[in-house]
């Protein structure tokens, strides 16, 4: 390891030793937080009594739900739009503001026409998650060398031929990005309505360990959803590293 | 005249949306999604209300703050880390992770800290402002040409006027490229604080319209804040591409 | 001999190819009229200088853009803006495929045609090692240089055993050795085939050592000046260039080409004509 990470790691030991110092001599009040080693024991407690397995798995399931809906129709609506280029012009400002608006506020608007359930949830999640998806498509699309398509044409392949063997290739570095940003965000959306208002899932017990003022469970149950977040996000990035060495080129 | 192409094309996909509104109504009835007119001629009388305004100028206090807060945190911590090589180098990875880190999961350890007051909801919007102003501004630090410094040393500046007359110009639009960003995260943390656990504001008037069933005034204020979001961005945009013309 | 006796196997006739006014700009005249007809297993070169149409008249032939005026004709049949079976094509541009090895990026097309597998597996083998990429079958091509890269493409068009073989300046990111040995490869696969081949390039040595009939072409819009029947036997190699015949036929080409070159970069602001 290179000096640089050997000073990282020394900072981020000396920030959580100081952290669970300040829980365990009364600097920080146990009703504001619990020391992290605390926090870990209640974890592993939790995990082991299998008390909040069904609560994983939905709240999990329904993040990778919408990630994959927001990629699916994310890439097809971006193939769509790429090929229109007047349509993409007039859509390009929606697609600019669109990350800058709360698109969020609209998720009591689904509970109302949908009920309390899921599918507001799942709906969120793909709504936050498909711009993202369809922007990096796009820029994806405009990457793929012209002579590629011309290629496609001399082997007389048809529009979904080329979209899946040629076009989805060759912009996946791109749509790997897109990718990325999908589970993000769908992470965000789908634990922030589970917090706000939620039948189930692990938003929702959180809200709940907030209110009962169970604070080794709620920083427990936090723990599990900082270290799953990372989990997947390192997961993805060395899924990023391999795919680039091979094709030559810098991961995004 | 592409620009006149393109507005109106874009004016053509905005009367498309709230076509595509005026029929999902017509489809899931009137207490689930009020139609378009309706629900505009209702946010033109909400506005001139004293209830709107007073919860209007709640969200906007703790908005404004978690700005100032998150721009000054934030300049400081990039200026610093895009300055101090070493600094950078270690802080960055971590910096980059906490950045992709849901940080809505941090939510009720705020509010335990902060309380439930405007203070929770400021740090909360605070929270997510910081890092990417943080990340930007590095990045904005670092990306100075070496041969501007030679030039400023070159004709003996002083400190001062190297910063205002050379560094600043050259990292301005990155790091207005950042505050945008940090702009609309810290809307968005501020109104997801709003919705969760308080008794005041725009997000809290969604969530409150909600549990009274009152459709029109919910979609309305959501309207409302797209709206004004939608316009801040815009606004920061030109800002970054006149200068981004202009270096 | 091949060349002006056999049977026509492309044609082109009144040929013209203007490209219509975009915003502020008027239209582009950029090729023709044109007429060529191509003998079945000629080896046909047309050189010209840059911007003359050339790589247009290779894409109107190809079935990849349409002529605004004038016929395509292709073993008899009409091309009408597809690219028709048989033909094979390889870009100046690399377009090997980034993301598929060497053995994939050949056997690409004859997969897509249900080609047997144990069939696939012989043609590729064959294609690989004609074109010496036996030892990087497994390699991808970032990991590859830009002659490899173009090797990777004309297997890849080669497996199809297209009757008709387009190469738009193939070699045009290579150093001149490099091009030579390339082109004696060329020649070695025109043999081996039997196809009809149509080369375009700007480098008149390479024109003159490859072909069996050479087409000047102007300026834009392209026309060809003149086309020189070069003689040569089949079984030739690099060493022609040697012969006093080559120095004749670069000479002829380099007469008709020279104003036309002075042309064409009269129109970017260049030499003044002497």
């Amino acid at each position: 390891m290179t000096p640089v990470a050997w000073i990282r790691l020394l900072v981020i030991t000396v920030a959580i030793g100081a952290l669970e110092g300040a829980c365990r001599f009364g600097l920080i009040d146990r009703r504001v937080m619990v020391p992290p080693s605390d926090m870990v024991a209640s974890l592993a407690a939790i995990l082991r009594s299998g008390s909040i397995n069904g609560d994983i798995v939905q709240t999990l399931g329904v993040i990778a739900a919408a990630a994959a809906l927001a990629v699916v129709l994310g890439f097809a609506l971006g193939l769509f739009v790429h090929a229109l280029p007047r349509l993409r012009a007039g859509l390009d400002p929606l697609f600019a503001t669109y990350y800058a608006v709360p698109i969020f506020i609209f998720y009591p608007v689904l509970i109302a026409i949908f009920g309390l359930s899921l599918v507001p949830i799942l709906l969120i999640g793909v709504a936050t998650a498909l711009v993202a998806m369809i922007i990096a498509t796009l820029n994806g699309l405009d990457r793929v060398p012209p002579v590629l398509s011309k290629v496609a044409r001399v082997h007389r392949m048809g529009t979904v031929a080329t979209a899946l063997r040629l076009q989805l290739p060759a912009a996946a570095p791109y749509l790997f990005t897109g990718v990325k940003l999908s589970v993000s965000y769908a992470f965000i959306a789908v634990i922030a309505s589970e917090f706000i208002l939620a039948p189930s899932g692990l938003g929702r017990d959180i809200a709940d360990a907030y209110a009962d003022f169970n604070n080794s469970r709620m920083y427990a149950l936090m723990l599990f959803l900082l270290i799953t977040a990372t989990f997947v996000n390192m997961a993805l990035h060395a899924w990023d590293l391999r795919w680039a060495a091979r094709r030559g080129r810098e991961p995004s | 005249m592409i620009a006149t192409r393109r507005a109106v094309d874009t004016l053509a996909i905005a009367i498309v949306l709230i076509l595509m509104w005026q029929a999902l109504h017509h489809l899931v009835g009137e207490t689930a999604l009020p139609g378009p007119v309706p629900t505009l001629t209702y946010l033109a009388r909400l506005i001139t209300t004293g209830r709107f305004a007073a919860n209007a100028a709640a969200t906007a206090t703790a908005f404004a703050a978690a700005l100032l807060l998150a721009y000054a945190i934030g300049l400081a911590i990039g200026v610093w880390m895009g300055a101090h090589g070493l600094s950078g180098a270690v802080g960055e990875p971590i910096l980059v992770a906490l950045y992709s880190l849901p940080k809505i999961t941090l939510y009720p350890m705020i509010l335990l800290i902060f309380g439930l007051g405007i203070s929770g909801r400021t740090a909360f919007g605070a929270l997510h402002g910081i890092l990417p102003v943080a990340l930007l501004t590095m990045a904005a630090i670092r990306n100075i040409s070496p041969v501007h410094l030679r030039t400023a040393r070159s004709m003996r500046l002083s400190s001062w006027q190297t910063v205002m007359m050379v560094l600043f110009p050259a990292m301005l639009p990155e790091v207005i490229s950042g505050l945008r960003i940090g702009l609309t995260v810290t809307l968005l943390g501020v109104l997801l604080a709003e919705m969760f656990a308080a008794k005041q504001g725009l997000g809290f008037l969604i969530m409150n319209a909600m549990s009274l069933l009152q459709t029109q005034e919910m979609i309305a204020v959501a309207v409302f804040l797209f709206t004004f979001a939608a316009l801040a961005n815009a606004l920061l945009l030109w800002l970054e591409h006149r200068l981004h013309r202009r270096v | 001999m091949s060349g002006e006796n056999g049977a026509i196997h492309a044609q082109l006739k009144g040929v013209t190819r203007v490209y219509p006014a975009a915003a502020g700009h008027s239209p582009v005249h950029a090729l023709g009229p044109v007429d060529l007809d191509l003998r079945m297993g000629e080896f046909f070169s047309v050189v010209g200088p840059s911007g003359c149409g050339k790589s247009t008249l290779l894409e109107i032939l190809a079935g990849l853009q349409r002529p605004t005026q004038g016929t395509v004709t292709f073993e008899g049949r009409p091309v009408l803006g597809d690219v028709p079976d048989g033909l094979g094509v390889v870009f100046q541009e690399d377009a090997s495929f980034p993301w598929l090895n060497v053995w994939d990026n050949v056997a690409f097309g004859l997969r897509r045609a249900g080609v047997s597998a144990a069939e696939v597996r012989r043609r590729v083998e064959d294609a690989v090692v004609f074109l010496g990429l036996r030892d990087f079958a497994r390699a991808y091509p970032p990991q590859l240089s830009g002659g490899m890269r173009q090797r990777v493409c004309i297997a890849r068009t080669l497996v199809l055993q297209p009757r008709l073989i387009l190469l738009d300046e193939p070699f045009g990111a290579l150093d001149a050795q490099t091009r030579l040995l390339m082109g004696e490869e060329v020649l070695r696969l025109w043999r081996s085939t039997g196809a009809t081949v149509l080369l375009i390039t700007h480098a008149l040595d390479e024109a003159a050592m490859l072909s069996d009939r050479v087409g000047a072409m102007s300026a834009r819009p392209g026309r060809f000046l003149d086309i020189i029947a070069t003689g040569w036997m089949r079984e030739r190699d690099s060493t022609i260039v040697r012969e006093p015949a080559f120095a004749e036929i670069t000479g002829r080409l380099w007469e008709n080409l020279r104003g036309e070159s002075m042309k064409a970069l009269g129109h970017s602001g260049g030499i003044a004509a002497q």
